[in-house]
């Protein structure tokens, strides 16, 4: 399986292909990608310096214009599209239908994704993505089990990619809106899920309490450790019980799974975290290198593959809440 | 603002969101004939584990609501993850009498196929001419605008269709009064409140009707679990905002369905597109939200002079 690497920046490019990532991808500088945050991202200069530098060690290079522009942005999400064609990246990793639509018909040449943010989770959905737009493969949400994944990779028109490891959407990517229900940006509008600017972090008498637009979402005891206040992973009262409504803060981690993933057809993994700081990027891609290839040495003998306990202690430090978990892929979590 | 003339867009029922016993839902129905909604969606649309009433239950009743002067128009389910689902999505779409509202790409596929005309539900992502026009040509003829976008938003995308010329019998229709549908998931948020695993859920969001409000710690009302489904707290109210509707080009006004109340809903959404005030028309909630339509936080209410 092909390992799939973040890049929000140049420096974060650098650290996965350093540390053996088979791809990267990485978005541009505004809101035409999904990881739209101060400081991140790829202008053009840069995008040729990190295409370069990636290309020169044979490492491929996607670009997400996945999020989904509205009348009054269309050009800005056209350039971004002509951009990625005109630097002749490998694949563009697309979502709205406008852009994919666009894309096919100016640049054929362009070999098209479908973003996790398209929300294609069976494949009938799947079948109309390749027929009209020709899509070459399709990011998965994290929303299905594995034996759902399965059934979907016996039957899907195009390869596959899912997730590996990072923060964990439990919403179906591409059509949740609770962070515009609170801030007025979410990820399909803007790129923004729980915006830096409407985050406010204050230390109080009760603890210390993370606020979203002046909404509270989590408020933290001594010594507990604080999440991001997206709002899927606040602390909310139902009928008086106060818990993590939704999720606790974690993060997805899925090297247990690699030889079913392996076995079932998936034909890549995907790391999530383009916001996260070249050091992450360089541990969590060298552990996941190594577990792909001690996997691809056992190849004949699959059952004997064991994720060694460093791995996922380096993962676990690495994540939200210090915790992991498989999510979706396991019925229980569900 | 100028209340007296009368607008022409039609009120819809949309889908009923939440998971009701049988006898309620027809119940509930057989009050809705007598409202002054010109259309009504039937279907689950949130958990195929939801089966109080079957496919063929939702397709008897299509037919008694038309034989009672309604249109109906057949919802499908917005996340399709099993294989029973496509099947009984498959079966919606090829039902041969009813319009097919898709709330999924899947639904799309299995209709253009058909060569069928649709409408698409809210959780469809249209946020431009570009997109209008590839589900128009696959055989979208009625959209629902995406809960999030707003007033402005809707007008230049109408303005540019319009000028674009090549989507003639397109209508639209937009969310305008219920709790929004914010966002799905593969987890059942009611099943974890209740501490049983969705697999084994007793079907136990039958006992919440209206589903389950989410506060945040200092009592504020954010969001309502609804099983896998996340909808706002707040019930969204555009009633003041018929006129702008009008003259941006919507045809339909959508009012979704809840379990108190409804008839007075409608009433109230009927007398204002007859240009009435209707100030003896109370409400059940009256916590509102408009913010999104004025491209705001969807959770704000903005004050108008209406």
């Amino acid at each position: 399986m092909e390992l799939v690497c973040p890049a929000g920046s140049f420096p974060a490019l650098k650290a996965a292909v350093d540390n053996g990532a088979d791809t990267v991808y990485f978005g541009f500088r505004d809101a035409t990608n999904a990881r739209h945050f101060a400081g991140l991202n790829f202008d053009r200069r840069k995008a040729e310096k990190g295409i370069d530098y990636a290309r020169s060690r044979g490492v491929k290079v996607l670009c997400a214009i996945n999020t989904f522009p509205q009348p009054q942005g269309w050009k800005v999400w056209q350039q971004a599209v002509d951009m990625a064609a005109d630097l002749q990246v490998n694949a563009l990793i697309g979502a709205d239908m406008g852009v994919l639509g666009y894309a096919a018909e100016q640049h054929p040449d362009l070999n098209l994704h479908l973003s996790v943010q398209g929300s294609a989770t069976n494949y009938e959905a799947l079948n109309y993505y390749k027929q009209q737009f020709n899509i070459k493969r399709a990011v998965l949400p994290r929303v299905l089990s594995l034996a759902q994944v399965e059934h979907l990779a016996k039957h899907s028109p195009v390869e596959l990619e899912v997730f590996a490891f990072g923060s964990l959407c439990i919403m179906v990517e591409g059509r949740c809106y609770l962070s515009s229900y609170l801030t007025d940006e979410s990820p399909n509008t803007c790129g923004a899920c729980s915006p830096a600017k409407a985050v406010r972090w204050e230390e109080t008498s009760r603890g210390l309490e993370s606020r979203l637009n002046d909404v509270l979402i989590d408020r933290y005891a001594d010594g507990e450790k604080a999440g991001y206040p997206t709002l899927c992973k606040g602390r909310f009262d139902v009928e008086g019980n106060v818990y993590h409504a939704m999720e606790e803060p974690t993060s997805l981690n899925t090297l247990d799974l690699i030889p079913q993933l392996e076995s079932i057809g998936i034909s890549a993994v995907k790391i999530e975290g383009r916001q996260r700081s070249p050091a992450y990027v360089a541990e969590v891609v060298k552990i996941w290198r190594q577990a792909l290839d001690l996997a691809k040495a056992q190849q004949q003998s699959p059952e004997n593959f064991q994720v060694k306990p460093e791995w996922n202690q380096g993962l676990t430090d690495l994540s939200e809440g210090s915790t992991t978990t498989i999510g979706a892929y396991h019925r229980s979590w569900q | 603002m100028d209340n007296s003339k009368q607008l022409t867009m039609g009120l819809t029922l949309g889908p009923l969101l939440y998971f009701w016993p049988k006898q309620d839902v027809y119940n509930f129905y057989a009050q809705m004939a007598e409202t002054e909604v010109e259309t009504i969606y039937l279907g689950e649309t949130v958990c195929s584990k939801r089966r109080q009433l079957k496919t063929a239950d939702w397709i008897s009743l299509a037919q008694e609501l038309k034989s009672c002067g309604k249109q109906v128009v057949l919802s499908g389910l917005a996340l399709l993850e099993a294989e029973s689902e496509m099947k009984s999505l498959r079966r919606i779409c090829s039902n041969g009498e009813f319009m097919v509202e898709a709330n999924d790409i899947a639904a799309v596929q299995m209709l253009s196929e058909q060569e069928l005309p649709f409408v698409t539900g809210p959780s469809v992502n249209i946020y431009n001419l570009q997109v209008l026009k590839q589900l128009y040509k696959s055989g979208m003829r009625r959209w629902v605008m995406p809960v999030e976008l707003g007033a402005d938003t809707l007008q230049e995308l109408l303005q540019q269709a319009e000028e674009d010329g090549g989507l003639p019998e397109l209508e639209t229709e937009v969310f305008a009064y219920g709790c929004l549908p914010l966002a799905y998931a593969a987890r059942c948020f009611t099943a974890r409140y209740r501490n049983v695993p969705k697999d084994n859920c007793e079907f136990c969001c039958i006992e919440y009707p209206d589903g389950l409000v989410m506060r945040s710690q200092e009592g504020k009302e954010l969001f309502t679990m609804n099983g896998i489904q996340t909808l706002s707290a707040e019930h969204y109210n555009l009633e003041h905002q018929l006129n702008r509707m009008q003259e941006i080009g919507v045809n339909k006004v959508r009012l979704s369905p809840q379990r108190e109340g409804m008839s007075e809903v409608i009433e109230r959404f009927a007398s204002r597109l007859k240009g009435e005030e209707p100030s003896t028309i109370s409400l059940v909630n009256q916590d509102h939200c408009n913010g999104y339509w004025f491209a705001e936080p969807g959770i704000r209410w903005m004050e108008t002079n209406a």
